[in-house]
């Protein structure tokens, strides 16, 4: 089997304006491979959640996106605060974010389900004063 | 409808990729919430909102969005246009509210979503 591509990037926790820059070089990448655009979009909305999140939640961290025969995967892994309740999180409106992030467009509790839903396969390990390790796959075929 | 239609019925100026008015969009939607535009938005290619900051364009650039409205004349900045230029969408600001831009807008036949009842 040829050697997986991938894309790796630090994710700055600082700068919310920087927020998303991953996500945007990746659909620009995963758009010159010639993939379907309805696979493309999925990808990249499910990547740009997960950046917010790991700026939004965790101080940022890094992504790394692999491009396999069968499936494109997502891997986020960030030293933050770790989720304590994972089922929780993941429920349709649940957030912690503060009205300083929702004034900023984020912090409806959707990212997490938005991820779900754009993906086959989402994987959540995370544990408390640790960090939060995210991997996603969407399927090519 | 053509993107130069929107820009005449909401009063609209245009800020950037003035050659992509004439392209043709067939739906739009409404929302300050960003998440709430990645999660119910299915081909909308035309983003009302009165949010402005870089993850506006993030977004719409996400969703393969063509046009962003600005409502009640709020400004993108120099940093967003450079971003929406980069991705080829064009960008409007109306001096109208959310709730009216979009009410014209339906009014005039651009739904929220392509296929009926859903
Ligand atoms: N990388 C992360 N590190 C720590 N907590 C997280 C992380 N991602 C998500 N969370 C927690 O899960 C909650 C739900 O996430 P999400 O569905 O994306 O909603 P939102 O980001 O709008 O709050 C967040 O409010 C936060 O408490
Ligand atoms: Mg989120």
């Amino acid at each position: 089997m040829p050697e997986a591509l991938s894309f790796k990037f630090d994710v700055d926790g600082e700068d919310f304006t920087c927020a998303g820059q991953a996500s945007v070089i990746v659909k620009k990448n995963l758009r010159q491979l010639g993939l379907p655009p309805e696979i493309i979009r999925r990808v990249s909305i499910a990547m740009y959640e997960g950046e917010i999140n790991m700026v939004i939640h965790a101080g940022g961290g890094k992504a790394e996106v692999n491009v396999y025969e069968d499936c494109i995967e997502i891997v986020l892994i960030d030293n933050g605060p770790g989720i304590k309740d994972i089922e929780q999180a993941m429920q349709e409106g649940f957030s912690t974010a503060t009205d300083t992030i929702r004034s900023l467009g984020f912090g409806a509790g959707m990212g997490l389900p938005n991820m779900k839903r754009y993906t086959d396969y989402m994987d959540i390990k995370s544990q408390v004063g640790v960090g939060t390790t995210i991997t996603m796959k969407v399927n090519l075929t | 409808m053509k993107i130069s239609t929107i820009k005449d019925l909401l009063k609209a100026e245009v800020i950037c990729c003035e050659e992509s008015l004439g392209l043709h969009v067939y739906s739009a939607c409404g929302s300050d919430m960003m998440s709430d535009v990645l999660a119910y938005v299915k081909d909308q290619a035309v983003l009302m909102t009165g949010l402005v900051n870089s993850q506006v364009i993030r977004t719409a650039e996400m969703m393969d969005m063509k046009c962003i409205v600005f409502v009640r004349s709020k400004m993108p900045t120099a940093e967003m246009i450079e971003l929406a230029k980069e991705s080829n969408i064009v960008l409007l600001a109306t001096p109208k509210r959310m709730y009216e831009a979009c009410g014209i807008l339906y009014s005039n036949g651009l739904v929220g979503n392509r296929v009926k009842n859903a």
